[in-house]
């Protein structure tokens, strides 16, 4: 069984945000007025946390992409009242739209803060319903929605898979972030995988996950900053 | 055994409390259509935000939840005062209980209707809320809300109607309109000593029944931010924390509805100064109660200095909701101990600037649980205020003004304190006190050899 996970080199990442751009491309995330955005209501499955470390002159930015952790042990589907966020059986947390009933107790219990809610229906700009991507459903107003790991690319390189009659090369299902990533600092595999690059990447000594001591288990691993920044 | 058919006539002693039932004033139907567009407009308000989503109110990410899910917390609580109060009461046999205990039932049956139906409000999809019977998972800590919250409304309003029967037997007899609803309710009571008995049995059984029912709802209430990880709300004295304040705001609420019906109907020859002299003492006590609670809730955190436990203790005592925070100790602990602990004198007015004061106290407390620690994610994050908007402020009003609503027509209908209960009490207790003090007394021929021998 596969277990799909996800490294970050914070080392490479430039804070560029293309991974942003590509992930609401990608999953139709809808887009909000600034004023909206100002408010705290911007959608978006894949954020970059800015921290300012040191004081100035001495100071730089640290850049984190956040996105879903995708938990072995999510606080957020623990207490759903009505199974619409569950772990799927090869470690995705997966959200069922149709059957949300948006009470935003998952946004509420997650420690990450990587779910969003649907505030408004989602409006699109003129001419965009003809982009949205077919593969994944479009979300309406009140439901909780967050990063997916592109599952519908993994169903679609399943099939593909399976339609050759040959095993599953690694590299062969990718999130659309680490696709877009200019500097290659997001690696998306099987961490089941001991060969895969992104087991070997979890596997190194630079590894750490975001609040490891609550329990959680990410399934999403960064890799510290190197010594050049100290 | 007494004799409840004595129902009109000279030798009916309790007429003042049917009067606001038989007399209606022009200004009751002011008060009535006030509060009846204020709950319009909350009404329109929610339809507004039903057709364009949860967008309309001032929540976001990570403040994700608001007014609704505080208000509701207040709400729930205050209907503790209730049952809780009324059954505690009963149990242990306080005598001076018997003008209290209908108001107080009356109080958890509204207040409980309209708390149950803000996490409702509450919801981006009410259109979906049946989704919790047909797919509900019975580990989520809302789930075991529904279930015990339908629990305590089914018990509260039971508990409220079935000592209410004999009192609708005498609306009935004395021919008050409508009268088939009376002979409807009355159930055919007539009184008969078989019918007492079952009468007192069915109580016995609610009161008890009710106690922990009542004390679940705000435990499981507690659990559904204590089961997080999050910071300021993964704490073990939760549960028994919020039961102490929706009983310390359930008292308050009582005590506010006893002093303003007292003078609205007239009936300051059933509710005494002594009956504010104790409750106001239960007041007291839970105040202390409660600043104990809170005091090892906080030097808890504060002790063990986690980094993210003191962000969002220091949001509480410094920062943004310092102001809110400070009201809430001085209201819930400050005002009721210096008004509370000296009331020889001008009791009631004492009683109900403590009573207002708590009130507010707590609802202040539910608003400092909810928000600060939602406002102080783990990770940094862009934006984290909160401002309620217009909507959320017009059905916090609303559910306020449903209230007020709700206790009137109750007025209107149902004595508002139990007479066959004051007329037992009259026949009755003071028999029945005297034979059950003889019963404490040391017995007067060598007590120490009796007890030996039993």
């Amino acid at each position: 069984m596969s277990r799909w996970g996800m490294v970050i080199d914070l080392d490479k990442c430039t804070g560029c945000g293309a991974c942003i751009t590509a992930c609401k491309e990608e999953n139709n995330v809808p887009y909000v007025s600034p004023d909206e955005a100002a408010q705290g209501r911007a959608l978006s499955w894949m954020t970059i946390v800015t921290e300012i470390v040191g004081e100035y002159p001495n100071v730089r930015a640290k850049y984190i992409p956040r996105l879903c952790m995708h938990c072995d042990d999510p606080p957020c589907t623990k207490v759903c009242p009505v199974r619409a966020t569950y772990v799927s059986d090869e470690g995705i947390v997966a959200q069922i739209y149709p059957r949300c009933i948006g009470c935003r107790y998952c946004m509420a219990a997650c420690p990450y803060t990587v779910k969003v809610f649907n505030w408004y229906e989602p409006e699109w700009t003129e001419g965009m319903e003809r982009v949205h991507n077919p593969d994944v459903s479009l979300r309406p107003r009140g439901v909780v929605e967050k990063c997916t790991f592109c599952h519908h690319r993994l169903q679609k390189a399943r099939e593909k898979v399976r339609m050759e009659g040959r095993e599953f090369v690694d590299g062969e299902y990718n999130t659309a972030c680490a696709e877009v990533c200019p500097t290659k600092s997001i690696v998306f595999g099987d961490l089941a995988d001991q060969n895969s690059q992104v087991s070997h990447l979890a596997r190194s000594t630079r590894a750490f996950r975001l609040l490891d001591d609550l329990g959680t288990e990410p399934k999403v691993y960064y890799l510290t900053e190197g010594e050049k920044h100290v | 055994m007494f004799d409840a058919t004595v129902t009109s006539g000279a030798e009916f002693k309790d007429a003042a409390l049917l009067r606001p039932i038989e007399e209606t004033s022009r200004n009751f139907y002011y008060v009535v259509a006030g509060l009846s567009l204020v709950v319009l407009i909350a009404a329109v308000m929610f339809v507004r935000q039903v057709w364009f989503g949860l967008g309309v109110t001032g929540m976001n990410q990570p403040v994700t939840w608001g007014f609704y899910i505080v208000n509701f917390v207040f709400f729930i609580g205050i209907s503790h005062a209730g049952t809780l109060i009324s059954a505690i009461l009963r149990l242990s046999k306080a005598e001076w209980r018997r003008p209290i205990t209908r108001m107080a039932e009356v109080i958890t049956a509204i207040v409980l209707a309209i708390g149950g139906l803000h996490p409702i409000i509450d919801l981006g999809r009410p259109d979906r809320v049946l989704n919790v019977f047909t797919s509900g998972r019975l580990q989520s800590p809302l789930l075991w809300d529904v279930v015990s919250i339908s629990a305590y409304f089914t018990a509260s309003t039971v508990y409220l109607y079935v000592p209410l029967i004999p009192d609708i037997a005498i609306l009935r007899d004395r021919g008050t309109k409508p009268e088939w609803l009376y002979a409807f309710l009355s159930w055919g009571w007539q009184g008969t000593p078989h019918q007492h008995k079952v009468l007192e049995r069915a109580i016995n059984i609610l009161m008890v029944m009710v106690i922990p029912i009542a004390i679940s709802v705000h435990t499981v209430i507690s659990y559904i931010f204590s089961m997080t990880l999050q910071p300021g709300w993964h704490s073990t004295i939760f549960g028994p924390y919020f039961v102490v304040g929706a009983i310390f705001s359930g008292i308050a609420a009582l005590l506010i509805v006893m002093i303003v019906f007292r003078r609205l109907f007239h009936f300051e020859a059933y509710l005494k100064e002594i009956h504010f002299a104790y409750l106001g003492n239960l007041l007291l006590v839970m105040s202390l109660l409660w600043f104990y609670f809170t005091f090892s809730e906080y030097l808890t955190g504060f002790f063990g200095h986690e980094p993210f436990e003191m962000k969002v203790f220091w949001y509480k005592f410094t920062g943004p909701y310092a102001p809110y925070f400070w009201v809430m100790v001085s209201c819930n602990f400050l005002i009721p101990l210096s008004l509370l602990t000296f009331k020889k004198r001008n009791i009631i007015p004492k009683v109900l600037t403590a009573s207002i004061a708590v009130v507010i106290g707590m609802w202040l407390e539910r608003l400092i649980i909810v928000v600060p620690t939602l406002a102080n994610t783990h990770l940094p994050s862009p934006v984290g205020i909160y401002i309620p908007s217009l909507v959320e402020w017009s059905l916090f009003l609303g559910g306020v003004a449903a209230f007020a609503l709700g206790f009137a027509f109750f007025s209107k209908f149902f004595p508002l304190i139990s007479i066959w209960e004051i007329q037992e009490g009259r026949e009755r207790s003071v028999a029945d006190v005297t034979e059950r003090l003889q019963q404490y007394l040391p017995t007067e021929s060598g007590g120490n050899v009796e007890v030996l021998s039993v």
